[in-house]
């Protein structure tokens, strides 16, 4: 899905945009020479641990912060003095930030109510309804704050911004507060939400998941600075480097030094592999193969040792110790399996996989 | 434990329990039960030097709770504003306000006001006619003057409390939502630290109903119900005594349970 509309997305025009936005909060530079555009339209995540800079720059999306150099620029007009109250944007909290004394539906009114002129009170009364609906609360509109649960309150914090459709939905960890089924119940359909909107989404989350799963784009960052931009496929398929790898599914990490061309040494050992990035002969880099890529064989070439078996449904992964590259995970598919048979922790066994599906990628 | 316990709370109550006990008293003695009456509650709303008192009491707590509140609230929206040391200091400097004996604050009072005036009248004196020029001097004002000043420091310090307790996003919410600065202090801000702010209006309102001493100090000629009972202990304790201060006791109690009750109720309340 993300990556059929990927291609049109690349001709969407701008809708926001970073040109080396830095912020520096005293001695900590939160976002360092941010560059990014973001389209009309696109879901994009800024992806990364706390702490790296992602709610820094959709503060400043936002209108909280304003870059200490650089420029933020939304729909082709310079933002960067412009307050919060006049940006055509509206976030969701992440903790919802839903005031206390008022109603679900005041709470929801509250954007459309600091129009001047003031809107009509029946236009307001059928927006605010409508945007109920869209959450999936109808009726809730008299209901006090305090009475919803954390999911309901999540969907009127949707609502409340959703209402005055903006050009920019900014989404601050929006469902880190909630269990594991509802946040994935609200993944859906806060996806199936942007699609029937066509507003742009910009979500910050530190959930891997999260992002694959949502994002049209995804934007690693790490110690305020972007590291790398693109489709969830590309991102999992073509990382530049182990942190991305890391970040972005799971995944075996061998370093060693680049011998040159696709080769590279690690343990005494010459593996080959896809490049992906530009490294010097002799410097260090890291092989990265996802688990799923590795096949677990009788026989073969290199020999390894199950040491543990962990079925998991719909499929199973091992872990397999490997006498030069270590620890190896290894996911087989329940077809896989089937065919080859479980094998016992202890046993010997063999691995191999596709020569490009071990990626050369920078170490840090 | 408890045994204890039990004897420092009668060590307490025991004077407030008798005085209320004998302002039911039938007979004229303070200390020797007669059978009961509330003739005394009548006698002393009949009684015009004391209706008056009351009147006077109430002008200046009213008036000095409204100015408090006001400029309390202020303050602590201001001291939110700040940062790091001089925040510090300011909040210090209102704990030592409401720490300060009420004397040393009567006495200060007092002096600061008679240097004031000393320098004001004469000034007015040749500005106006002579024989014409107002006077200042202490009464009325300088006393809600006085209870105020010392008010604002309570109402600071409730106010500083439930601002730090606030949800720092929801003001970013609002803003979000499009609301101006004061669009947001007007809708957010404000039902949400009202509770505080009544509160700190009632424990106000209850300081200066009940305060003797700084009123003592800087009322001049004019006589408040904590003066009027003072001055009138001195030709003779009657029940009737024990029936005003039944009267205030029971003002002060309510108001300060009102203010309890706001203060806890917290983000519940219902504004807008």
């Amino acid at each position: 899905m993300p990556s059929s509309t990927s291609s049109a997305m690349n001709q969407a025009p701008a809708i926001a945009e970073f040109r080396a936005a830095s912020k520096r909060f005293g001695p900590v530079l939160a976002a360092d020479e941010v560059s990014l555009t973001i389209r009309r339209g696109e879901f994009l995540t800024f992806l990364g641990p706390s702490g790296c800079g992602k709610t820094t720059a959709l503060r400043m999306l936002a209108g909280f912060e304003a870059p200490t150099s650089g420029a933020v620029y939304l729909d082709g007009e310079r933002v960067n003095d412009m307050p919060a109250y006049r940006r055509p944007v509206n976030m969701v909290f992440q903790h919802y930030a839903l005031f206390p004394h008022l109603t679900v539906a005041q709470n929801i009114a509250y954007g459309l109510l600091q129009r001047r002129p003031r809107p009509d009170k029946a236009e307001v009364a059928a927006k605010v309804a409508r945007a109920l609906d869209m959450v999936r609360l109808p009726g809730f509109g008299p209901r006090r704050i305090w009475e919803m649960s954390g999911g309901q309150q999540q969907r009127v914090a949707l609502a409340r911004a959703i209402v005055n459709e903006p050009k920019l939905l900014l989404l601050d960890e929006p469902l880190a507060a909630l269990d594991r089924k509802l946040r994935r119940e609200m993944q859906i359909e806060l996806q199936t939400l942007q699609r029937q909107l066509g507003i742009t989404f910009v979500l910050v989350t530190h959930d891997q998941e999260e992002a694959l799963s949502m994002s049209d784009r995804i934007c690693i960052m790490r110690g305020g600075k972007i590291v790398q931009t693109g489709s969830p496929t590309v991102l999992y398929d073509e990382p530049i480097s182990r942190y991305v790898a890391d970040f972005v599914g799971k995944s075996n990490f061998v370093d060693g030094i680049f011998a040159g061309h696709n080769k590279v040494t690690a343990h005494g050992t010459t593996f080959t592999g896809r490049i992906l990035c530009t490294p010097a002969i002799g410097s260090k880099v890291t092989l990265s193969i996802r688990p799923e890529q590795i096949e677990l064989t009788r026989d073969g070439l290199e020999p390894v040792q199950v040491v543990n078996r962990i079925f998991l449904g719909e499929h199973t992964e091992y872990l397999v110790r490997h006498d030069n590259m270590g620890e190896l995970l290894v996911r087989v598919s329940r077809q896989a399996e089937a065919a080859e048979g479980p094998f016992d922790p202890g046993s010997e066994a063999f691995v191999r996989w596709a020569p490009d599906a071990a990626l050369i990628l920078d170490q840090d | 434990m408890r045994f204890y316990a039990s004897l420092v709370y009668l060590f307490l109550y025991f004077p407030i329990a008798v005085i209320v006990f004998f302002s039911f008293n039938a007979g004229k003695s303070a200390t020797q039960m007669m059978g009961f009456s509330v003739g005394w509650y009548g006698h002393a709303l009949h009684n015009p030097f004391v209706t008056e008192a009351l009147r006077t009491s109430f002008i200046v707590a009213l008036s000095s709770a409204s100015i408090a509140s006001v400029f309390g609230t202020m303050a602590a929206l201001a001291l939110q504003g700040m940062k790091g040391r001089v925040r510090m200091l300011f909040d210090a400097l209102i704990y030592v306000a409401v720490m300060v004996p009420g004397i040393v604050i009567g006495i200060s009072t007092l002096i600061a006001l008679v240097t004031l005036f000393g320098w004001i009248n004469p000034v007015l004196a040749a500005l106006f006619p002579a024989g014409q020029a107002p006077q200042l001097a202490m009464g009325l004002v300088s006393l809600i003057g006085a209870h105020a000043l010392f008010s604002m420091a309570l109402v600071i310090i409730i106010l500083r409390a439930r601002l730090a307790g606030m949800d720092r996003s929801l003001m970013e919410a609002s803003a979000d939502l499009y609301a101006a600065p004061f669009a947001t202090f007007r809708q957010i801000t404000l039902p949400l630290i009202f509770p505080g702010i009544l509160a700190g209006f009632l424990l106000s309102f209850t300081f200066s109903f009940d305060d003797f001493i700084i009123a003592f100090f800087v009322a001049g000629s004019e006589t408040t119900l904590p003066i009027y009972v003072f001055s009138s202990i001195r030709r003779g304790v009657t029940p009737e005594i024990n029936a005003i201060g039944t009267m205030v006791l029971m003002t002060s109690l309510v108001l300060l349970v009102i203010a309890q009750v706001i203060l806890r109720r917290g983000p519940r309340q219902e504004a807008a």
